[in-house]
């Protein structure tokens, strides 16, 4: 069960801290991917306050559940999420991509704690997610391995191996998570290469497949707990998301895939987070508890 | 000139594909993290037996080496050793999967390439693993190992159970004369000298190490006095052994049955142009593709038979 049950209302006040530090990360380093990352972080945040069981202490416990970045280019957003965990200080957040950082400008292993696989060339994260899974199985379903996985990753080959081998060997300790942005690099999904019907071909598959809103956090734990009750097959969570969420300048566009905010861009977007924050507490404050 | 170690040229002729999978269900008894993947392969690259044996700890694949790479890769990071078969030429074209999920993210994967070189014979280049090691060779981090008879591919797969870091172990289809004798212990990245000798030195590995000893032995009856090498781990090389040889020999011959460009050839060379340099020649393939026959009738043609060696030596010491 999941070792740390925060209220919906701290995970939805983080959410801010979170973009925030990302960004700012973002922006220090003058490269990265703004638009994936914040369509990902709420999901990111959801696996680790609540439903994963880890310890930030001991990033190397054998019984700790994994969670492996196949789109490795999210890695700010779960290096933020990390920090904000426990893993490691904040204060290295900002040296995103500089030399002799551990913040690396895509996941590697051996580098930074709590980092469990080394990605970054699309669509391997996820086959080495079913090897963990596969682990675990061996050892008493030891454990349960999650993995997220782009829209425009979802277009390599090994993606679909991976999809047809994870059901033969009934991993249901196995979810697998498509951030389902809309955008890559070269334009919109389905304009560079559509994948539609999605939930159709992972039900062919023969997955659970389960939908969520990635930016609601009730919506993620239900799509986590009906993945948790599901027995006999691995789960695909399809959760919409949207590119840049939570920026309004920055959300669903395209150009803000792979390309940092400028220092004043930032302090735009900031500003925006920040006023976000302060009306949401204001919320809270006035109808009690959310 | 004196034989360092006792040969008996075809006393004992097993393929290493063979001596592989033998080994892997010895092992296995003794070592649960042991674990074997394989992508449709099993009756070829002698996985079948460890699947026969240990069906819990066996994990076929299907035709998808990419997926099969990455899932060996994360049993590897949840502490199995996981052995991770196919044909040499396919689980390494897959380079990307074991340039990232195999080395980039420090693991104990054995990619085990079959079917090395020429010596397959009547399937053809298609099925020919001949620029393998040179892939392999390249990434940081990787062990490459080529046994060149049964002996020293059982010392290889044990050495690899414990080794820490990624590997590739490169065996052959076709039998190989036994080299070694009785009770060799195989040390990694240590070279071996077969055959003593003071005016060439023949650096060979895998397939063709028992044509070069028998090459010696012709070359002898010209007078000629040869060293014989087997470097079983290409990387890391043994560059003391073979800068020993090339200040005692000055001439280095180089045979393999794969590319010159970046195989054995080109990791001597390399070796060698830092520390004691002297005139090399790389026999292999040589930058050509393989072709349908037998494997005799290959050897015969690509000069990697016993013959053939003599010969390529004797022209290069003109």
């Amino acid at each position: 069960m999941p070792n740390d049950h925060e209220t919906l209302s701290a995970l939805q006040r983080r959410a801010f801290d979170l973009r925030i530090d990302n960004l700012t990360a973002i922006t220090a380093a003058a490269s990265g991917h703004p638009g994936g990352t914040l369509s990902a972080m709420d999901i990111m945040q959801a696996l680790f306050f609540g439903e994963m069981r880890h310890r930030p202490n001991e990033p190397h416990w054998p019984d700790r559940d994994r969670f492996v970045l196949s789109k490795g280019h999210a890695v700010p957003a779960l290096y933020t999420v990390l920090a904000h965990a426990g893993y490691f200080s904040r204060d290295l957040l900002p040296t995103l991509r500089r030399l002799g950082s551990p913040m690396q400008g895509h996941p590697a292993n051996f580098i930074t704690p709590g980092i469990e696989a080394s990605t970054g060339s699309l669509g391997q994260g996820f086959s080495i997610a079913i090897g963990m899974a596969l682990a675990s199985k061996m050892e008493g379903n030891k454990f349960r391995v999650y993995s997220m996985i782009g829209d425009g990753e979802s277009q390599e080959g090994q993606i679909w191996e991976a999809a047809m081998a994870a059901p033969k060997f009934a991993l249901d300790n196995l979810v697998v998570i498509l951030d389902h942005n809309k955008g890559q690099i070269d334009g919109f999904v389905d304009e560079v290469m559509s994948l539609n019907p999605i939930a159709d071909k992972w039900k062919a598959f023969n997955w659970h497949v389960v939908t969520c809103d990635g930016h609601d956090y009730t919506s993620i734990q239900a799509a986590f707990a009906e993945a948790r009750a599901t027995k006999g097959k691995p789960t695909f969570i399809l959760a919409e998301t949207t590119k840049g969420k939570g920026v309004s300048f920055m959300e669903g566009k395209i150009g803000w895939h792979g390309v940092a905010p400028t220092q004043a861009q930032l302090e735009d977007a900031v500003r925006e987070l920040r006023a976000a924050k302060a009306g949401f507490e204001a919320t809270i404050e006035l109808g009690g508890k959310a | 000139m004196g034989a360092i170690v006792e040969n008996k040229p075809g006393s004992t002729s097993v393929a290493s594909r063979d001596s592989f999978g033998d080994t892997l269900v010895r092992l296995g008894e003794t070592h649960p993290e042991l674990v074997v993947l394989e992508a449709d392969l099993s009756e070829s690259t002698r996985s079948k037996k460890f699947a026969k044996k240990f069906p819990d700890r066996f994990f076929q694949m299907g035709i998808a080496e990419a997926n099969m790479l990455g899932v060996a890769a994360g049993l590897s990071l949840a502490g199995k050793v996981p052995f991770c078969c196919s044909f040499a030429c396919f689980v390494t074209s897959r380079f990307d999967q074991v340039r990232m999920s195999v080395c980039y993210s420090a693991t104990n994967v054995r990619v085990v390439g079959s079917h090395a070189g020429v010596g397959i014979g009547e399937d053809g280049y298609s099925q020919m693993g001949l620029e393998d090691i040179a892939l392999m060779r390249s990434l940081p981090t990787m062990t490459v190992i080529q046994p060149a008879d049964d002996l020293e591919t059982a010392g290889a797969v044990e050495a690899l159970l414990t080794h820490k870091g990624p590997a590739f172990l490169r065996t052959t289809r076709q039998k190989l004369d036994r080299v070694n004798k009785e009770g060799y212990k195989f040390e990694l990245g240590k070279g071996v000298t077969l055959v003593d000798g003071k005016d060439l030195t023949i650096v060979a590995s895998g397939g063709t190490v028992g044509g070069a000893v028998k090459a010696a032995a012709l070359l002898a009856k010209d007078g000629v006095s040869v060293r014989v090498i087997n470097i079983h781990t290409i990387k890391p090389i043994d560059v003391p052994l073979l800068a020993k040889a090339a200040r005692e020999t000055k001439r280095i011959l180089t045979v393999e049955d794969h590319q010159v460009t970046g195989g054995l050839g080109g990791a001597v060379c390399e070796a060698l142009a830092e520390v004691e340099p002297v005139r090399i020649r790389r026999h292999g393939i040589l930058d050509v593709f393989g072709e349908s026959g037998t494997p005799e009738g290959l050897y015969k043609h690509f000069k990697l038979d016993a013959d053939g060696i003599a010969e390529v030596a004797r022209d290069f010491l003109k």
